[in-house]
């Protein structure tokens, strides 16, 4: 019998259509059809600057927008050949490690409720309310911040930043405590994820998974520490790893990962503190970056500077570059080509989401249909970073 | 431990000694690429896979792009990532446009089934050997290419009072919005 | 002895004050009696109020969410901005149930013709809000993929812009529905109330 789940689903995460093949309850064939929500983002890219694309990218992943724009900017920087100053590393490594706890609150909510727990959900979004508050601090939104820059952040962090922040870090693990005592020894949950939608490593490799699915399955990969970025090499963070590749394991790996997003983000913002709570927030490379409000109106330079970066966006040089940050679904990179004028002649994103949701027919593929919804939750898809 | 692009393209070069490889060069080409021939693409992949010590097991992502004026106008960008040495690679090929047909690779990384799809959907790049070669983003339906330099964005103009006939002042009137008194409870 | 009112502990039986020596009602005939009880259980009003104030107070949103403004709708369902005080925490899975169908994100040209046929599906009185600036306009893309506006397509009610709109706009959203409902004709069966017939003296 062939079964759609169609693109309008309580548990598909957004508007994934899966085309599911039974017999019975078991799933003999599983394909997943995306394109519900493409959106052009590539095609528009080509036609704004790179600081107008950055508000797009936090319309991808959704639920984790800092980690985009991290992803974006810094792609930019490698293409420019600069390096921000090492206050914005630690600021950035700060917010995308609260995105990395907010989107694993979405993540275990929704797919606990999916498996039918639907306390978590509740737990896990006053958390999320937390961060959110945060982001409204920062940037003005709750959710799309748009509050990096290339070369540097849109502005200072206002007065009583670090202090919020503070606050939720160190009240954090016990959150965590909390969604373990539910779930993690919970004879329903272990029944219903554990040895559910097994991926083996190999596999997961084969099919360029990236992210808690493959730490899942024991392979140990991760960007933060492979191939650091934004000053990750200088904090002290362990990488959780799974040793089944089922469901079970993806869910631990994240729970840990919680973990670890606190640690980092204690210490980062330790080194905010000890650089001034306000302070440099930009490059001072004025070719690219716009130049502070101050000089603007001083200095003819910098009024010349800022006149063209606002009007046409700065033009960087003839090339090409991809750089890839470790996003909480997993390697999240945009590739770059630029003709040295000020919109990119192509942008090229690879989200996590896509390429991990073709793993979803090898995990599934023999298995029992209520599987199904077990394994996309525990993948951690997001059709927006899918269809673009 | 860690493995250079360089020693990379040298055992390549080594390994594959009448291909025509082209390293690419440019002011700002920030990764280490290497431009290899449509046809011996796949068993250029397969060495970079199997080969003990490059051990390339990921195909990280694999995009087109399209140089419009310039011939062979389309490329197809494959960039391979090998954990055991912490490795990255990119491979390009080159596509000309009236014949745009590239060996597909599945059968090296299983992974490159929707880039090649979504490839195949933006830019008409089609790949031979692939299973279902379908449009993945846009309708089944769709017509054209839209990711190639010569579609249009396809935007819709907003309309303006300069830019629509017969339109003078904003409408409606705003009064005619304005909610009426509500009672809340029914008495 | 100590005056009762001085005392700010009393009981309402105190409060209430001495009672009066004489009974000081008139004495009720049987009939009226009944017509006293009667009032007391039931409200005067008219149909339609009473179904406008049921079906205001009770919409049952389709589960609809498509972008980053399903992940606003979700938190309205959330803790901290409660939709379950307005009636609305039931999101529904299939169509058949719904009454409100919240647009809460982009339509893709790919997804439209999958949301006219959900419209389709539910069963009337239905109202749609349009969620964000991309089901209302279109929003930040004005490209070849994205339907620019969801009233291309579908009857909108209700248009809550933002870009998401916070979770407090989207209530204020739904309220002003409800005032929609609360005002609105209501129509007693399928077709429409025939007009009164004007009866001619021959």
């Amino acid at each position: 019998m062939t079964l759609n789940m169609g693109p309008q689903h309580p548990s598909t995460h957004g508007v994934l259509r899966v085309a599911l093949e039974l017999d019975g309850e078991n799933v003999v064939a599983c394909k997943p059809i995306i394109g519900y929500l493409h959106t052009g983002m590539e095609k528009q890219a080509e036609y704004k600057t790179y600081t107008q694309s950055i508000p797009q990218t936090d319309r991808m992943d959704y639920i984790s927008p800092m980690s985009n724009n991290l992803a974006l900017c810094l792609s930019a920087e490698k293409l420019l050949g600069v390096r921000v100053p090492e206050r914005v590393e630690a600021i950035r490594v700060l917010l995308t490690e609260l995105t990395r706890i907010s989107s694993h609150c979405v993540w275990l909510g929704t797919h606990a409720i999916d498996i039918g727990a639907l306390t978590v959900f509740w737990y896990c979004f006053r958390e999320r309310e937390k961060v959110l508050s945060i982001y409204d601090m920062v940037s003005g939104a709750r959710m799309t911040a748009s509050y990096f820059r290339v070369g540097g952040l849109a502005m200072d962090l206002p007065a009583g930043f670090l202090d919020r922040c503070e606050k939720f870090v160190d009240e954090m693990p016990a959150h965590v405590d909390e969604y373990e005592k539910l779930l993690t020894k919970n004879p329903i949950w272990i029944a219903r994820t554990r040895g559910v939608a097994p991926l083996s490593a190999a596999d997961a490799v084969a099919w360029g998974v990236t992210g808690p699915a493959l730490r899942g399955s024991g392979v140990r990969w991760d960007l933060r520490k492979d191939e650091p970025y934004s000053g990750y090499e200088t904090y002290d963070f362990d990488i959780p790893l799974g040793s089944r590749g089922d469901a079970y394991d993806r869910f631990q790996v994240r729970v840990a990962e919680m973990r670890e997003s606190t640690k980092i983000a204690k210490q980062a913002i330790q080194r905010v503190r000890k650089m001034g709570e306000s302070g440099e927030y930009r490059l001072r490379d004025f070719k690219y970056v716009l130049p502070p409000r101050e000089e603007v109106k001083t200095s003819m330079e910098a009024l010349i500077h800022h006149f063209k970066i606002v009007a046409h966006g700065f033009f960087p040089p003839v090339g090409e570059a991809y750089h890839a940050v470790e996003a909480p679904k997993g390697e999240l990179g945009f590739y770059f080509v630029s003709d040295g004028s000020s919109r990119p002649w192509r942008m090229k994103i690879r989200s996590p989401s896509f390429v991990n949701l073709q793993a979803l027919p090898v995990m599934v593929e023999g298995k029992l249909i209520a599987d199904v919804i077990a394994a996309i939750g525990s993948i951690d898809i997001v059709l927006g970073e899918i269809d673009r | 431990m860690n493995l250079g692009p360089e020693r990379v393209e040298q055992r390549l070069r080594e390994r594959f000694p009448d291909v025509a490889f082209e390293r690419q060069t440019g002011e700002a080409v920030r990764d280490h690429t290497l431009i290899v021939p449509a046809e011996h693409l796949v068993e250029t992949c397969r060495f970079l896979r199997d080969d003990s010590e490059l051990q390339f097991a990921m195909l990280s992502w694999m995009g087109g792009a399209d140089y419009l004026p310039r011939v062979p106008r389309f490329e197809c960008i494959y960039n391979l990532l090998s954990i055991a040495r912490g490795a990255r690679f990119t491979l390009k090929v080159r596509v000309p446009e009236e014949q745009p047909r590239v060996p597909t690779v599945i059968g090296v990384w299983p992974t490159a089934n929707w880039h090649e799809r979504e490839a195949y959907d933006f830019y008409g790049i089609t790949f031979t050997g692939h299973p279902d070669l379908t449009r993945i983003l846009l309708p089944e339906d769709w017509v054209g290419w839209p990711l190639r330099k010569d579609s249009p964005l396809g935007y819709e103009e907003v309309a303006f009072t300069h830019n629509t006939p017969g339109r003078t002042v904003p409408s409606p009137s705003l009064k005619k919005l304005a909610p009426k008194k509500v009672r809340y409870r029914a008495q | 002895m100590t005056d009762p009112r001085d005392n700010p502990f009393r009981t309402l039986a105190q409060a209430a004050g001495p009672k009066p020596a004489v009974d000081l009602v008139m004495p009720m005939s049987e009939e009226d009696r009944i017509r006293e009880e009667l009032e007391r259980g039931i409200v005067f009003t008219t149909v339609e109020s009473v179904v406008n104030w049921a079906r205001a107070n009770a919409i049952w949103p389709l589960g609809f969410g498509l972008a980053c403004c399903a992940i606003e709708m979700m938190a309205i369902a959330g803790p901290r901005f409660d939709v379950s005080r307005f009636g609305a925490e039931v999101f529904r899975g299939s169509p058949r149930q719904a009454d409100l169908m919240i647009v809460a994100g982009r339509v893709s040209i790919k997804m439209a013709p999958v949301l006219r046929q959900l419209y389709d599906q539910m069963p009337d009185p239905k109202w749609v809000i349009a969620m964000g600036a991309c089901s209302s306009c279109g929003g930040v893309f004005n490209n070849y993929a994205i339907l620019q506006g969801v009233d291309k397509i579908v009857p909108v009610d209700v248009y809550v812009p933002g870009c998401p709109p916070r979770p407090e706009s989207l209530l204020h959203g739904i309220m002003k529905l409800q005032e929609k409902i609360l005002t609105s004709r209501i129509e007693l069966g399928p077709f429409p109330r025939k007009k009164a017939r004007k009866v001619v003296a021959k």
